[in-house]
């Protein structure tokens, strides 16, 4: 054998490094792709990338055998005539047939009524530009999965401290002391989380995590803090309490900072109760909060305007304004205290599983760590009202928090309710706090819009406003005259006002069901939603193939593109392959949700490393080419032509309005490449893109790197490069009035629209403008003491978002799961380690193998999400481990609550932003039969290879640098 | 440890063979010492003809559990350090001068080349017999060290596996020449049929002192050492694949506790007592045929033997490879 | 001297998988490939992997460690894999002490697997000669690669930096100032077989407030010690 000291990969073949960005899952970290003779050796980790500086994941590392996987689409496919949809017996046809099928069945639709073609998208992170095609159609039957996923993170904290999580902001590890991760296991926001976390630790800081389950990053974690699930938001607020209690919070943060201090209208009997009262003076019209509150200062012992130099309002007390004969008021910091008062950490150890001793000492440690380890560093800044200030402040306690919060139908409040805590604690875009990454922070809330009213579709008119968008009063919903939906999920409705990225999980049932309307063509991409990306997953693979008494689908024509056979693709009437990740033109837009750092904005680029294989497109080619073709008016010219050539030609080209400036990226912009953000298209971006590692990193000057909400300087750059349109201050909503709007609109007392009766106690209840907590609706409306555990899901780090059962490297990790729970519930149940069970929930049931574990708390059972795969899906054998040994949890939960009195079909979601509540779920659990087969079920037929598919693997492969066999 | 069949024929077969030979030659010194008849040169010739079939065989099985067998020739290098080279060259050693003895009978080489005392004519076949000897007694530590000197086995880490395996080897060889003493109808069946009761009786002795021995063991290694983590409660919850491994296929005999048990009862009664029942039966009432069940009885139980002697030994590796999940 | 070898820090690891697959990639294209997949996309998939990722539970609930737990072959200084094996085709390099197998003169025998307390070898059931970490040995000495990456594909992934890498001899390296201050260990030191490969145990950071520190003397409720007068009787009405 060759000396290894002698070998080197430059000797044995033409080797070139092509960067590009991952896609191996949504954290999109840059890559360099190894060639070797033109096929790929090698893909690792670009050292030049600011998102993961070099590193990569399991994932990362296992593109090749996603690139060379047998489940790979490679034709566009029709269902066969004669074929039952779901029987996935298809015929090949041209991409010219398949869009000659589109362009004429879509250009009736528009024709006729926009809104009956629904475009929903998987994790596509391409909704700039899907979101665009479907404006531009004029349907507003348009989301991508973040209903699914985590909206309730999205708008419980942009909605109380303009600025999220993962791609919108996160925790500032580097100078964090006490770190508290919330609901998160493995996933968001991976390799950078994985980077920071290690980072923190090494650095000596304190790590606690609060978890139901210790996996993943809660592993290395200081002190794992297990809590029942659904119940963060009654810890937050315990700890909220013992914060006040003890007079541990930052009272000069609150009071410039934060709406505490202002004054709000404490009298029930008046129209405008529970709003900030506010002065009369000359306000423009706007998306933003007014400065004409008031304040009680405790030097004239009388109201004052907010931000008054000198003044010193007070943050408790009750108060009368001589206004009007009198208007009691209050400080919002007072109905705080006063919402607070009961929720003592004795009141939250019942409910959370958490010793109350444990939730006092949390809240002195975040308190303490606060307030006496404050970090001071020398940058010089200029606040909104002019103040100069010669360093900034951090109070080094950060969060993070993620779908174990959000996946719940009290996600919304308990997210406000971690917002008002790190705010409390005076943590917002400071050192070692939360930091927002651009275009966060934006007004609270954004400037976006839904359309807001059924004349908002038209044939063949672009839609009128933004499919999704930021309400923020009741006259922003998007109803009818009766007030029910125009969506065809209902997002914006009375029933989830703020479904801020739609509800992607009712789609099917309700086009199946035909309420509000139903649709003529379903157009899927990316999204699995006949198995892991629908919930009552076996119920929904009916309903897509449900026909009416015509004997006619009652969804009648589904597209479906996607790289992989799907268990989706199945049901599809019209199969579009679609490339992998490494053959497309990418932007990982600002206008969507893009890669930004701390320090500034950051966006990135694919470049193909490989041509695509076969006849796949990628996707937004064929969306342009769509566009194109159906004459949409963002795509063509004055005359009708064609503008854009392909999506890469879209992207150095589009402007969001004629000489905006602004388009989908923000590198390299202006004819000659030298502008940011903002500036004419640049005939040369993409080779500037390539040249840079495929990514565009803005460092924004220290100064304006902190307290962006109201740092002068920074709001005014960010207005100037057409990230906001205010330079205004972004006061933290601690009291929300924008959810008072919709409550008093529940109580009659809003002079605008009004929800029907049916749903006036409901919004009543749950748009309080504090937050609280309340059992989930599951918890509220199923039998739990039949159904005394919680089931959960969880993304192993080697398959973030689940995509990967194809990949024959990282199926290897995980080619099947297990039930985990605790042995204390084993021994209950009579059944042992590995045993066969049964999981049952109000809906379904599920058989499964179990495995005991330590590290879950005894109220919960969990598992690895959608390891589990249909028969013969994704390119697997009949007798892969996927469907034989693993399961999908999806078949027990519900898409739909039980009947209430707030309506028979309302989603399973949570009520103010329709968030799926898949993380509700109650089963129970018991041992199956000694005669029962050794297979999970439900097991569904087989999937067959599809026309195009390769055909099944051998035995065994070995790969060389893209080649398979020997070496 | 995966009980391997081609490791289970080759260490079982060449023991019979070994101890074939031993007790031909045994049966040619106890007749040139006149203690018994002298047989002509073809029963010796025969005999070891039998024993190298067997080593040939055992050779042979050897093969499969090699994974590239056509470059078994490069493993006589490392005869300093490896035990299984030792062996690689013990064994066609033992092979030729087998083949020698027998020919040397079969060509009744028997010419005395020099006289030792007054009674003791040493000729070819005595040389040989006598060099044989050694090789046999050198592949049996040989082949025992391969196992013996793993202290990470240490189940087989034990001068019992070099004593059973000598011992065991002697019994089946002794009680084959026996069978094979029967089948021709010689009168040498009692004086082999007793000495294999004798190897039987002491591999009896030496293997169940062995398996009170295991019985007792207290393994070094455990789920604490093999991560390093000093806690009462260590629980493997992930291999870190699930489909399996080398290490689960390899190290892992995959049976449940009462196959093994099964396994070590059953080799217990076919390896001692049935055998010598059957050779005490058989002088009883002369039987020709009952030696040749005890040798064929014998033989099956020893396949159980090795069978156990792998599934009883637990590798430290395993305490890495507990669960799937 | 020279004696490579990594050293895995359980304080950070979080059970990614990152060094496996990155492993896996490199290797398999590299100077110790190809690593067969056997069943790749059916039943009990089974492949070739230098290095695996496992997970232990400490403990009992709710006082329960998760550990997870990266193993590859330790490159022994003693290693028993190597006097076993009768070709020569396990063998330490004098030059940086990294163990290998020479696959031209393996005979797929698996004695040196029953030789390693570790599991760190697997025979690759295609080429059935026995496989292992090579320490990427044809990245480290591959002159035209820049310095940086010249290290383990496996260090290179690791997104929290849990895998060091360096020469254990040399008391200066990180790896070595790593073992000494951090109370580096061996795996299985028991039978000697001195392992380069070392582990980092984890360490808890607590925190602790004392009852003088909770309050301050600028505690904010001072500034909010408001009582509400409402008209009800004292002793300021009834006392003289």
């Amino acid at each position: 054998m060759q000396d290894p000291i002698a070998h080197s990969d430059s000797t044995i073949g033409q080797v070139e490094v092509k960067e590009t960005t991952c896609y191996m899952c949504a954290c999109r970290c840059g890559i360099r792709v190894h060639m070797r003779d033109g096929e790929i050796r090698y893909i690792d980790g670009n050292p030049r990338h600011p998102l993961n500086k070099g590193v990569i994941c399991a994932k990362g590392s296992s593109g090749i055998m996603k690139q060379y996987s047998p489940g790979r689409l490679t034709k566009p496919l029709r269902r066969k005539a004669g074929a039952e949809r779901g029987a996935a017996e298809f015929e090949a046809i041209s991409w010219d047939e398949a869009l000659k099928m589109l362009e004429e069945r879509l250009g009736r639709l528009r024709a006729e009524d926009p809104k009956k073609l629904a475009l929903f998208t998987g994790r596509d992170q391409m909704q700039a530009l899907t979101g665009l095609f479907a404006r531009q159609f004029g349907t507003p039957n348009y989301a991508a999965h973040g209903g699914f996923c985590s909206v309730n993170m999205a708008a419980g904290l942009i909605y109380t401290i303009g600025g999220s999580f993962w791609e919108f902001g996160g925790p500032d590890l580097e100078r964090s002391k006490l770190f508290v991760m919330i609901g998160t296991a493995e996933d968001h926001h991976s390799n950078p989380l994985k980077i920071a976390i290690s980072e923190l630790k090494r650095r000596g800081g304190r790590f606690v995590s609060i978890n139901p389950i210790r996996t993943g990053y809660s592993a290395i974690a200081d002190e794992w803090v297990p809590i029942k699930p659904g119940t963060d938001g009654a810890l937050l607020l315990a700890i909220s309490h013992e914060i006040l209690k003890q007079g541990l919070f930052d009272r000069d943060f609150l009071i410039r900072y934060t709406n505490a201090a202002e004054l709000v209208i404490d009298d029930p009997s008046r129209p405008d109760h529970g709003l900030f009262y506010r002065a009369e003076m000359h306000v423009e019209e706007g998306c933003f909060d007014p400065e004409n509150k008031l304040w009680w200062d405790r030097n004239i012992d009388g109201p004052i305007s907010t931000h008054t130099p000198g003044a010193d309002p007070r943050l408790m007390g009750s108060y009368r304004l001589d206004a009007e004969g009198g208007i009691p008021v209050k400080p919002a910091f007072q109905l705080l205290k006063e919402r607070l008062e009961d929720c003592t950490p004795e009141w939250a150890a019942d409910t959370t599983g958490i010793p109350a001793a444990t939730i006092r000492r949390l809240a002195y440690e975040m308190g303490v760590t606060a307030r006496d380890q404050k970090i001071e560093l020398p940058i010089p800044w200029t606040d909104c009202w002019d103040n100069e200030h010669p360093s900034v402040i951090g109070n080094p306690v950060s969060f993070h928090a993620m779908r174990g919060m959000a996946a719940h139908s009290n996600g919304f409040q308990t997210i406000r309710a971690l917002g008002v805590l790190m705010t409390l604690l005076g943590t917002i875009d400071r050192p070692g706090g939360f930091r927002h990454k651009a275009p966060f922070p934006r007004p609270i809330p954004p400037c976006a819009k839904p359309p807001h009213g059924p004349e908002a579709v038209q044939p063949n008119t672009p839609l009128d406003g933004m499919p999704l968008g930021w309400p923020a009063k009741p006259e922003d919903l998007f109803v009818d005259p009766e007030g029910e939906a125009v969506r065809i999920d209902k997002a914006f409705s009375w029933e989830y006002p703020l479904a801020v990225h739609g509800l992607m999980h009712n789609v099917i049932t309700n086009a199946w069901r035909g309420d509000p309307y139903p649709i003529d063509t379903l157009f899927l991409f990316m999204a699995n939603m006949a198995w892991n990306s629908s919930m009552n997953t076996s119920e929904v693979r009916k309903m897509l193939v449900d026909k009416d008494a015509q004997g006619h689908y009652k969804i009648p024509f589904l597209v479906v593109c996607d790289t992989f056979a799907s268990e989706t693709v199945a049901f599809a009437d019209l199969v579009l392959p679609d490339t992998s990740y490494l053959e497309r033109h990418d932007a990982l837009s600002m206008l969507d949700r893009p890669i930004s750092e701390y320090d500034g904005p950051v966006d990135a680029v694919r470049i193909p490393v490989l041509p695509p294989k076969a006849d796949c497109r990628p996707f937004q080619d064929v969306l342009i080419e769509l566009a194109s073709r159906l004459r949409l008016p963002a795509f063509v010219d004055g005359a009708g032509r064609r503008k854009f050539r392909d999506y890469a030609d879209f992207i150095v080209n589009y402007e969001t309005s004629p000489g905006s400036g602004i388009g989908f990226l923000a590198g390299w912009r202006g004819k000659d490449g030298d502008k940011v953000l903002k500036g004419e298209p640049n005939p040369k971006q993409w080779e500037m893109y390539a040249k840079n590692g495929c990514v565009f990193h803005h460092e924004l000057p220290p100064s304006y790197q902190y307290m962006r909400n109201w740092n002068k300087g920074y709001l005014h750059w960010a207005r100037a490069h057409g990230m906001i349109r205010y330079a205004e201050p972004i006061t933290i909503h601690l009291y929300s009035e924008v959810l008072q709007k919709f409550r008093l609109a529940a109580q009659g007392k809003w002079p605008g629209r009004r929800p029907p009766e049916r749903l006036r106690q409901r919004v009543d209840t749950y748009f309080d403008p504090l937050p609280f907590y309340y059992r989930t609706l599951e918890d509220q409306l199923v039998d739990t003491t039949r159904y005394p555990l919680n089931a959960l899901t969880q993304r192993p780090m080697a398959m973030y978002h689940s995509w990967d059962g194809q990949n024959a490297w990282l199926r290897q990790i995980h080619s099947h799961n297990y039930l985990f729970v605790n042995p204390l519930i084993g021994r209950k149940h009579g059944f042992a380690d590995g045993d066969w069970i049964w999981v049952e929930s109000a809906v379904g049931k599920v058989r499964c193998m179990c495995r005991f574990s330590e590290a879950v708390e005894p109220g919960t059972v969990w598992t690895w999400n959608a390891i589990g795969k249909a028969n013969g899906a994704w390119g697997l054998g009949s007798k892969a481990d996927e469907s034989r040994k693993g399961f999908l949890l999806n078949h027990l939960i519900s898409e739909e609550l039980p009947p209430c009195e707030a309506g028979p079909h309302l989603s399973n979601s949570d009520p103010v932003t329709g968030q799926a509540a898949w993380f509700d779920v109650r089963v129970r659990v018991y041992k199956a039969g000694p005669d029962e087969p050794r297979l999970t079920s439900p097991q569904f037929d087989p999937m067959p290879l599809l026309p195009g598919q390769e055909p099944r693997r051998g035995k065994w492969q070995a790969y060389v640098a893209g080649v398979f066999g020997k070496k | 440890m995966h009980p391997a069949f081609s490791v289970i024929f080759l260490t079982t077969l060449l023991g019979a063979g070994q101890g074939l030979f031993l007790a031909i030659y045994t049966g040619q010194l106890y007749a040139l010492a006149r203690f018994l008849p002298r047989q002509d040169d073809q029963f010796y010739a025969v005999g070891s003809l039998v024993a190298l079939v067997l080593l040939v065989v055992g050779l042979g099985a050897s093969f499969f559990h090699l994974g590239r067998p056509e470059r078994a020739w490069r493993a006589a290098a490392m005869w300093r350090t490896s035990w299984l080279s030792r062996e690689v060259i013990i064994l066609p050693i033992l092979m030729a001068l087998v083949l020698a003895y027998g020919i040397a009978h079969w060509m009744e080489w028997t010419q005395p080349w020099f006289p030792i005392g007054e009674a003791l004519d040493v000729d070819a076949t005595l040389i040989l017999g006598l060099l044989g000897t050694i090789a046999a007694f050198a592949l049996f530590v040989s082949t025992a060290m391969i196992y013996a000197s793993v202290k990470f086995l240490e189940e087989w880490h034990s001068p019992f596996t070099v004593a059973n395996f000598t011992l065991l080897g002697l019994a089946s060889g002794f009680m084959l020449a026996a069978a094979y003493s029967a089948y021709i109808g010689n009168p040498l069946v009692p004086f082999f049929g007793t000495w294999a009761v004798f190897w039987t009786l002491a591999a009896l002795i030496s293997r169940a002192a062995h398996l009170m021995r295991n019985a007792r063991l207290q393994h070094k290694s455990s789920a604490q050492t093999a991560i390093g983590i000093r806690h009462t409660a260590v629980v493997q919850q992930a291999q870190g694949a699930t489909g399996g491994s080398f290490n689960t296929r390899e190290f892992f005999h995959g049976r449940n506790e009462a196959t093994v048990r099964f396994a070590r009862n059953l080799f217990l009664t076919l390896v001692f007592p049935v055998p010598i029942m059957l050779i005490v039966a058989a002088y009883l009432i002369a039987s020709p045929t009952l030696p040749i069940l005890a040798f064929a009885i014998q033989y099956l139980g020893l396949l159980a033997e090795r069978w156990y002697f792998f599934a009883e030994a637990k590798h430290p590796q395993n305490l890495y490879y507990q669960r799937v999940a | 001297m020279t004696q490579l070898a990594l050293v895995i820090d359980l304080n950070v690891c979080v059970g990614c998988h990152a060094c496996v697959t990155s492993c896996k990639e490199w290797n398999t294209s590299g100077w110790a490939g190809p690593m067969v997949d056997e069943n790749p996309y059916d039943a009990s998939p089974t492949g070739t992997f230098f290095n695996r990722v496992q997970t232990f539970e400490v403990g009992t609930f709710p006082n329960t460690e998760t550990v997870h737990f990266p193993k590859s072959c330790l490159h022994c200084e003693e290693p028993p894999c190597v006097p076993v094996c009768p070709t020569g085709a396990s063998h330490k390099r004098p030059d940086n002490g990294i163990v290998l197998v020479d696959y031209d003169k393996c005979i797929g025998c698996k004695y040196c697997a029953w030789a390693c307390p570790y599991g760190a070898r697997e025979l690759d059931e295609q080429q059935k000669v026995m496989k292992k970490c090579t320490l990427c040995i044809d990245r480290i000495t591959d002159a035209t690669l820049s310095d940086r990456d010249r290290q383990p594909a496996c260090v290179l992934a690791c997104p929290t930096s849990a895998r060091l890498y360096g020469d254990v001899h040399d008391p200066d390296s990180e790896v070595s100032v790593a073992i000494r201050e951090r109370g580096g260990y061996q795996l299985m030191p028991e039978w000697g077989t001195k392992p380069a490969n070392h582990y980092l145990p984890r360490q808890k950071i607590r925190m602790h407030i004392s009852a003088d520190e909770l309050t301050r003397v600028d505690n904010p409720l001072r500034k909010e010690d408001l009582t509400t007068y409402t008209g009800e009787e004292t002793l300021d009405d009834l006392a003289w």
